[in-house]
């Protein structure tokens, strides 16, 4: 890529100020009595053909930003853009037809595929949804699908429950793809994995991204996992974005103390590698009732009454690395 | 050497199925010390969990059967136990955690009553006493205002705090064995820290021998002091920590410790990947149990199943290779 060209490159999805706000209702009348605050206020974006690694530990909304990115839960505010259209202002249609470029993996491969349906109905379902084809091409798509995710075209006639768990990924995975979808949001696509299908099934997400050219939004707790697949990584915390940067600026000189603690609690099997253990003390709080300002500083080792106080913003601190602290570690 | 506390003897235990009877573990022998934490680490279907079950003897309850072996615990054989004698055991010198801590308490119970209860069935100790046990047993687990905790229901509590209730009623009675199943696999790493830390502090303090069963090669390198690596049903490789991480010797454990993402590979490289899917019980295959899917497979390894082989130091691996490697080894001294 040359210069001008690098200087034009825009994001394939970006967010500015989104929000998911959940009510709570209370009582015989259904009032609403407050909200969880699933996500509050994300801005960041996500170049084409890149790997955006979002971690976080559960209930932090990673999976939430991940359904709101897509507008499979429309943003309470603020833009989500998608090729330079808001895809919170769209009409039912135009979304239904953008939704071939839009796909999503989920974890669970047991719960997200319907036990009742061979696998060729599964993966074939997308074609019939959105394109008019008759039953022979739908089995030849099928089959060609097989071929791309590495499962035996021979077995299309199974049911999911005769599938191992990798095999079972591997149909969710051929279904986002069969509609050859630009953008592929990955929630926790790789967790409930053994380790040894788990780097059969990144392999396959990698292989992926370089023959059809796919962005993908990879959520993840796993971060091992995010860090090998990502180009950028997001840390969020209580709904918030905490930290953001390129993935081996952010894995070797983490800025935030929850980043750091995050990483620090990574379990290590090269005994060489080894680092002092941040042990975090307490739970995450709830999302109903976030802390005052910083929403870390409950458990941050070195909050002081500013963090109180004030609520830090996302800002660059170099090159492409963001952090929302008061006082980042250096 | 000490008499070990826990010793199981060549274990096997069996599945009743269709195609008749389904070994699940294979003569797998153990040795644990007090004070000590063994892991057994493996893939689903490895026969970890049908291990840990048996030396409760809970297996009896999920259709299993001890087809032979010995379990000793206090030089007496538990294989040979009633249920009647075992639940005497159960809960009081032997004590288990179990994977999903929302699945393992009792919805409609208080989780102070769930650990009172053991204390009841086994100490003899009235209703009030035993409450405050477990209030104590609460506080030394490391969860804030127990006495407020005590009186409230599982729902009411998070994933990382369920665990803590789950090990304080494994601990209650100060067990001499504690055997933990996949206990933080179902939590985030920092939870997944503090509940290891805690699990740490523990065994110094109770003096307990620990069996953790676990998938995370991380999660046995961080608390392990001696390892088991299963396949399919039988040991490939057992040694201390250093050994078994140091020095892996067996395919399957380099295989396992390489499929870590950035254990070896760069980032956005292929991972290495172990070819192929474990077998199932039903179609084992013949010789070395890994052979279809090992890359250093040799004829000897489809024909007959290996033996094991001490490297030295109680590092024994099952692997025709060690011995042939070894040779070669010690005839090139020669020369």
């Amino acid at each position: 890529m040359n210069a001008p060209e690098l200087a034009k490159k825009q994001y394939l999805l970006e967010t500015s100020g989104v929000k998911k706000y959940f009510p709570i209702k209370k009582g015989v009348l259904n009032r609403i009595a407050g909200y969880v605050q699933a996500v509050d206020g994300l801005s960041f974006g996500i170049f084409p053909g890149e790997t955006f690694g979002l971690v976080g530990e559960s209930g932090c909304g990673k999976s939430t930003l991940g359904r709101v990115v897509l507008n499979l839960q429309r943003a309470t505010a603020g833009q989500v853009l998608y090729d330079g259209r808001d895809l919170t202002k769209l009409q039912m249609k135009e979304m239904r037809n953008l939704r071939r470029e839009l796909q999503i993996i989920f974890q669970d491969p047991f719960g997200s595929l319907n036990p009742r349906l061979p696998i060729k109905d599964i993966m074939g379902e997308p074609f019939r949804v959105h394109e008019r084809v008759n039953k022979r091409e739908i089995d030849e798509k099928v089959i060609e699908l097989m071929h791309l995710v590495g499962l035996d075209p021979a077995r299309r006639n199974s049911y999911p429950h005769e599938f191992s768990g990798g095999q079972r990924q591997r149909v969710g995975i051929a279904r986002a793809m069969a509609l050859h979808p630009k953008f592929v949001v990955a929630d926790e696509a790789v967790s409930a994995l053994d380790v040894s299908v788990q780097s059969q099934i990144i392999n396959l997400f990698m292989r992926l991204q370089r023959e059809l050219g796919l962005t993908y939004l990879f959520i993840s707790h796993g971060l091992n996992v995010v860090r090998h697949i990502s180009d950028h990584v997001g840390v969020m915390y209580l709904g918030k974005l905490v930290e953001i940067s390129l993935t081996d600026e952010l894995y070797s000189h983490p800025l935030h103390p929850y980043t750091l603690a995050l990483l620090s609690a990574i379990p290590q099997p090269d005994r060489a590698k080894k680092s002092q253990r941040i042990i975090l003390q307490g739970d995450v709080p709830s999302p109903a009732n976030p802390p005052s300002g910083c929403r870390f500083h409950p458990r941050c080792p070195y909050a002081q009454v500013l963090c109180r106080q004030e609520e830090p913003l996302l800002q660059g601190t170099g090159e492409d690395h963001r952090v929302a602290c008061h006082f980042p570690l250096g | 050497m000490k008499v070990p506390l826990l010793e199981i003897r060549d274990l096997s235990v069996g599945f009743q199925a269709e195609q008749g009877i389904l070994k699940a573990v294979d003569r797998v022998s153990l040795k644990m010390e007090e004070g000590k934490t063994f892991c057994l680490v493996g893939e689903s279907g490895s026969g970890k969990s049908v291990t840990s079950l048996s030396v409760m003897r809970l297996i009896d309850y999920d259709g299993g059967d001890i087809l032979s072996g010995e379990i000793f615990f206090h030089g007496e054989d538990l294989v040979r136990k009633s249920q009647e004698e075992m639940i005497k055991l159960r809960g009081y010198k032997l004590a288990m955690i179990f994977q999903e801590p929302m699945s393992a308490l009792n919805p409609v119970f208080t989780v102070g009553d769930q650990i009172a209860e053991a204390v009841m069935l086994h100490q003899n100790k009235g209703k009030k006493e035993a409450c405050q046990d477990a209030i104590e047993m609460l506080r030394l687990v490391g969860i804030p205002a127990p006495e407020v905790r005590a009186r409230q229901y599982p729902h009411e509590l998070s994933g990382g705090m369920c665990q803590r209730v789950v090990i304080a009623m494994a601990l209650v009675c100060k067990p001499e064995v504690l055997i933990a199943d996949e206990p933080t696999t179902a939590l985030d790493v920092t939870v997944q820290a503090q509940i290891l830390d805690l699990l740490r502090q523990l065994k110094a303090e109770l003096n307990m021998a620990i069996l953790l069963i676990t998938h995370d090669m991380g999660v046995a390198a961080e608390v392990a002091d001696q390892i088991t690596v299963m396949y399919a049903g039988v040991m490939v490789e057992e040694g201390t920590v250093e050994q078994v991480f140091s020095h892996p010797y067996h395919p399957y454990t380099l295989g396992l410790l390489k499929s870590i993402p950035g254990y070896e590979s760069k980032r956005g490289m292929d991972l290495y990947a172990i070819p192929g899917n474990i077998p199932s019980l039903a179609q084992l295959p013949q010789g070395c149990r890994f052979h279809p899917r090992c890359v250093l497979a040799q004829e000897k390894c489809r024909l007959e199943e290996p033996v094991p082989h001490d490297l030295g130091s109680g590092h024994m691996v099952k692997c025709w290779l060690s011995e042939s490697a070894e040779m070669s080894e010690s005839t090139a001294e020669k020369r």
